[in-house]
């Protein structure tokens, strides 16, 4: 790429690709961006289904920051507060608000592990969080093994200023995506053989984009493995409230307590950006269970310290057990209404989903609808997805997935009216496929009914025929 | 098994490094030829021998491996030790590979676990262990050097008691819902946030110059703000060219993640410590002779820790310099609304205002934490007038945002013209007394210091009070200082100055009476290293 007499003056970083602001994954937002959809003012406008934000909760917290005027220090009730929060600029943090999201960590996980809030190290959310520990944990050319799909940024969080770089373990549908030991060690030999020094290993759990949790025995294989080979293990467990039904989040804090580990290898990532719907207060926890990282990463928190008036509202708001324990209960609960809502949605049209029960969004199997099993099929789909249904969705193919067809869907960040719109766009969508895939049948049996109305007609939902091939028994 | 080795500049420098083995034997050679022959000497013969000398020794220099990040044996404070903050090379690692040792971590995670040799750091860390206070604690350690400004927090309490707003959420009496503040907001501030600061900006500075918001990405607070600059303009192994004395921040902000180096071009109290290009071609000169890359030059304006100005005139010179070398300038302008003598502040901004041509190398960084005192906000701009720059920046401003519920906050207060006029003469006024208090009992002490009117500090020459004119004399004196008359300052090595002897102290977070206990503990100091000297 031909650099600008601009450019020229610019570093390596300033002008290379890794923020992956390029790839095709943000052309779907573009289209959003042009085109939003507006419930009032532009019903035809893009829905944004790309976006894993949970607005679901917003009016428990608002009812809470009302409810508490003092944990607000520009209120008559707070001002009082405001010269100490004001000046307080120890990247130690408030003790109050490192206790708090302690507690917060804590109750996420059922109390079956308790935190300790002088290991608790602040950092720009979780963005932030994920560079700091690869800052913290390896050197430039250093590689992280990461289960994939996985999100799509973590290359540009952990690998863009770091210099680090991310191999994929790929996982696929034949095993419902699970991380098995052989693709692990396989993962890892090819690296070895490549030269390449592997320093460790990174995975959210619960899974974005798939939504599911980590069961006791992969979680135990992961903690092993990074045992053996003497190298890190980093659980991005950004969703850990995220969960909505059975079976329960199991964190690597409590693999630990239950199985021989080096501690030192051990550290969590977090951020109250998915769990508690605040992605705009920016706050990012490093967790670590090695002194020297936690050392090490609260001197690189000054470079995204969380603004103290947050921490104090949050403090306040995060000890308040009461409101934490109804707030985790019904988060669940909305997540759960709203999943179920979208996938049953999304099965009477014959669409199903990777069978999951956390995080904000589903993995859509739309396989059948591919013209090839490739990736152009899958771009030229999601090229139609965007423009003509108008939603946009998330393709497999910028999660890293090897298997073409699969798309996230978000569907916490919009109210039941938009869910209900989304659907029903599918619906129409899928109808048309069945139309036109059906019209191919029809003309291969030279039968000619040629009248698109008679069509529209027959080939309603309720009436497929059982051996349309599109149908799903 | 071996590594690949990651690039370095060194490598790089030794492919253009001109003398080959091959070019040394022809001139070694073919001159001896002449010289057995009768012809060209014993000059010659003379010559040669040095001048393959001489290039034995560059070849030598080139090739000397970086100095892994060692543990200080003296204890002298010498500012080499802060090189134990540089990144050190990866290949100082490869020893680690496969070892059945304890597990790695990151060299830079080696290289900050040790504890922090600085005195500007040792200080902090004092205080916060044993910290004065007028009631509880009477003889604990008063803090002078953070530059804080506790002088008018009451205009703000008062400013916010009279527009209260029933919670974080509210605007003006009108409480918005929380999607104002929750949602994901773009990376580099909200827009109504970046036409507040743009505005603020331009008053604090006087109104000589007004900035564009579109030219403006936020910060979570000046630190990152530099750093990300640094990202920007400079690869790892290349330079920034930095004015001394400088804030001793500056060494991790913009050296630690990014593996840039600073350079140190030394100034003078005899030019009360004002740059002089002579000194800076000097430094650039023989930076490039070492092999590495200036990228630009880094500047504070007020300087921290002097508290001086740098004249329009000098400015031009910089932007000629910048400008005959292809190089950048970074002007770090948090003090500007700090001011509080006459002279009148001139931006990078102002000079640009006037200039026509390339402003794609000047980039200014600014903060909130300083002028308005607000440092647990974090709020920092980087404002650059390189469209590429911004770009690029922007991108980076994911891993340091600024929290939303803060900027609603602030946007209604700085953007209230009539209360930043009212704030800052006040803090004029303030900083100002404070400042004639200190510096008054410094002088009767026969302590001076450097002619300053910006900032939160006095640069104090105690060089009366060392008993040798050296580093090693200061930091015993700092000791002292810090020990026995437990205060804590910043002594002048841990801000690279050359001349010994020089101590910022910030007056800011004091109170008058306060003043007063302070110079009378320097007061019992000085006469004991009268006494002794």
């Amino acid at each position: 790429m031909a650099l600008t007499k601009d450019q020229q003056l610019l570093s390596k970083i300033a002008t290379n690709d890794r923020h992956g602001e390029n790839s095709p994954y943000f052309d779907g937002w573009k289209a959003y961006d042009n085109n939003p959809y507006h419930p009032i003012n532009n019903r035809e406008g893009v829905i944004q289904m790309g976006l894993a934000e949970n607005q679901l909760c917003f009016d428990l917290i608002q009812k809470w920051i009302r409810r508490n005027p003092k944990a607000s220090i520009c209120t008559a009730e707070g001002v009082h507060e405001f010269k100490n929060i004001a000046i307080f600029q120890d990247y130690h943090g408030f003790k109050e608000f490192r206790q708090a999201v302690a507690n917060f960590m804590g109750k996420a996980r059922g109390g079956r592990v308790t935190f300790d809030p002088n290991r608790i190290v602040m950092s720009g959310g979780a963005t932030g969080a994920n560079e700091t520990v690869m800052f913290c944990l390896a050197n430039p050319g250093d590689a992280f093994l990461v289960p994939s799909p996985c999100y799509p940024a973590f290359d540009r969080d952990c690998g863009w200023r770091t210099g680090v770089q991310l191999i994929p373990v790929n996982c696929d549908s034949s095993n419902n995506f699970l991380i098995t030991k052989a693709a692990l060690e396989a993962a890892y030999e090819r690296a070895q053989q490549d030269n390449i020094n592997v320093k460790g290993l990174i995975m959210a759990n619960p899974s974005n984009p798939l939504g599911t949790v980590l069961d006791r025995d992969t979680l135990r294989s992961l903690v092993s493995f990074v045992n053996e080979k003497k190298i890190h293990l980093v659980s991005d467990e950004i969703y850990a409230a995220s969960v909505f039904s059975t079976p329960s989040f199991i964190s690597v804090s409590e693999i630990i307590e239950e199985m021989e580990c080096d501690r030192d290898l051990i550290h969590i990532v977090y951020s109250l950006s998915k769990d508690m719907g605040l992605p705009g207060f920016r706050v990012g926890i490093v967790y670590s269970y090695n002194d020297a990282v936690v050392n090490c990463g609260r001197k690189m928190s000054s470079f995204g310290l969380v603004s103290s008036q947050t921490q104090h509202l949050l403090a306040s708001m995060l000890s308040d057990d009461e409101f934490v324990d109804n707030f985790l209960k019904e988060n669940s609960e909305r997540l759960a209404k709203r999943h179920s809502l979208f996938t049953k949605g999304l099965e009477k049209v014959g669409i199903t989903c990777l069978k999951s029960n956390a995080g904000l969004f589903v993995w859509m199997d739309l396989r059948r609808l591919l013209k090839e099993q490739t990736l152009e099929s899958e771009m030229t789909l999601w090229r139609v997805i965007i423009s003509e249904v108008k939603l946009n969705v998330s393709p497999g193919s910028s999660f890293h997935c090897s298997e073409p067809g699969w798309f996230r869907v978000c569907f916490a960040n919009m109210d039941d009216d938009t869910v209900e719109v989304a659907l029903e766009r599918i619906r129409i969508f899928v109808e048309k496929q069945q139309v036109k895939s059906k019209r191919k049948f029809q003309s291969n049996l030279k039968l000619s009914f040629t009248s698109r109305r008679y069509d529209e007609s027959v080939m309603s939902p309720h009436m497929m025929s059982p051996r349309s091939p599109l149908v799903r028994a | 098994m071996t590594r690949p080795r990651p690039r370095t500049n060194e490598s790089e420098s030794e492919t253009r490094n001109p003398t080959g083995g091959g070019a040394t034997a022809m001139r070694l050679i073919v001159p001896l030829q002449g010289v057995v022959q009768g012809r060209g000497g014993l000059i010659l013969g003379t010559l040669i021998p040095c001048a393959l000398f001489y290039f034995f020794q560059l070849y030598l220099k080139r090739h000397r491996s970086p100095k892994p990040g060692s543990n200080p044996t003296s204890p002298s404070q010498s500012s080499s030790n802060l090189s134990d903050l540089q990144r050190s090379s990866s290949r100082s690692n490869l020893s680690s590979r496969g070892s059945i040792g304890p597990v790695q971590v990151s060299s830079r995670a080696s290289s900050i676990a040790k504890p922090n040799d600085s005195p500007y750091y040792i200080g902090l860390d004092r205080v916060s262990e044993d910290p004065y206070d007028r009631l509880d604690n009477p003889n604990g350690v008063i803090q002078l050097g953070l530059s804080e400004n506790r002088l008018c927090f009451d205009l703000i309490e008062k400013w916010l008691s009279e527009n209260t707003k029933d919670s974080v959420m509210g605007r003006d009496g009108v409480d918005l819902s929380i999607s104002g503040i929750a949602p994901y907001q773009p990376s580099d501030g909200l827009m109504e946030f970046k036409v507040a600061m743009a505005g603020f900006m331009s008053q604090v500075m006087g109104r000589a110059v007004s900035f564009d918001p579109s030219q403006m990405v936020l910060t979570a607070g000046a630190t990152p703000a530099l750093e990300i600059l640094c990202f920007c303009l400079a690869d790892p192994g290349n330079a920034f060219l930095v004015p001394t004395p400088y804030y001793p921040g500056f060494d991790r902000d913009m050296r630690w993640r990014t593996g840039v180096e600073l350079i140190p071009v030394h100034c003078r109290s005899t030019d009360n410590f004002i740059i002089s290009i002579t000194a800076l071609d000097q430094a650039f000169n023989q930076t490039r002779k070492r092999g590495i890359k200036v990228r630009g030059i880094l500047i504070s304006n007020p300087s921290n820790p002097v508290g001086n100005l740098l004249p329009r005139e000098t400015l031009y010179n910089l932007l000629d310099f910048a400008r005959e070398k292809n190089i950048h300038i970074v002007s770090d302008e948090i003090f500007a609304g700090s001011m509080y003598g006459s002279e009148e502040f001139v931006s990078m901004a102002e000079i640009l205002d006037m200039e026509d041509i390339d402003k794609n190398r000047i980039h200014i960084v600014y903060g909130l934490s300083k002028d308005l005192a607000l440092p647990g906000f974090r709020v920092g701009v980087i404002y650059s007038f390189n469209e590429s720059v911004l770009v690029a920046a922007k991108k980076l401003t994911r891993f340091s945002s600024i929290s939303a519920p803060t900027q609603r906050l602030l946007i209604s207060m700085v953007s209230d013209t009539r209360f930043i006029q009212e704030y800052i003469e006040t803090n004029k006024k303030r900083i100002r007394e404070m400042h004639d208090l200190f510096v008054e009992g410094l002088k009767q002490l026969g302590i001076k210091c450097a002619q300053s009117c910006a900032g939160l500090y006095c640069w104090a020459d105690m060089s009366g009070l060392i008993s040798s004119y050296s580093e090693k004399g200061e930091l015993e004196l700092w000791d002292k200082l810090l020990n026995i008359a437990k205060i804590n300052v910043t002594p002048g090595s841990a801000c690279h100055c050359i001349e010994p002897g020089w101590f910022r102290c910030c007056f800011t977070t004091l109170s008058q009476e306060d003043v007063v206990i302070v110079i009378e503990r320097i007061r019992k100091v000085a006469e004991t290293c009268k006494i002794s000297s």
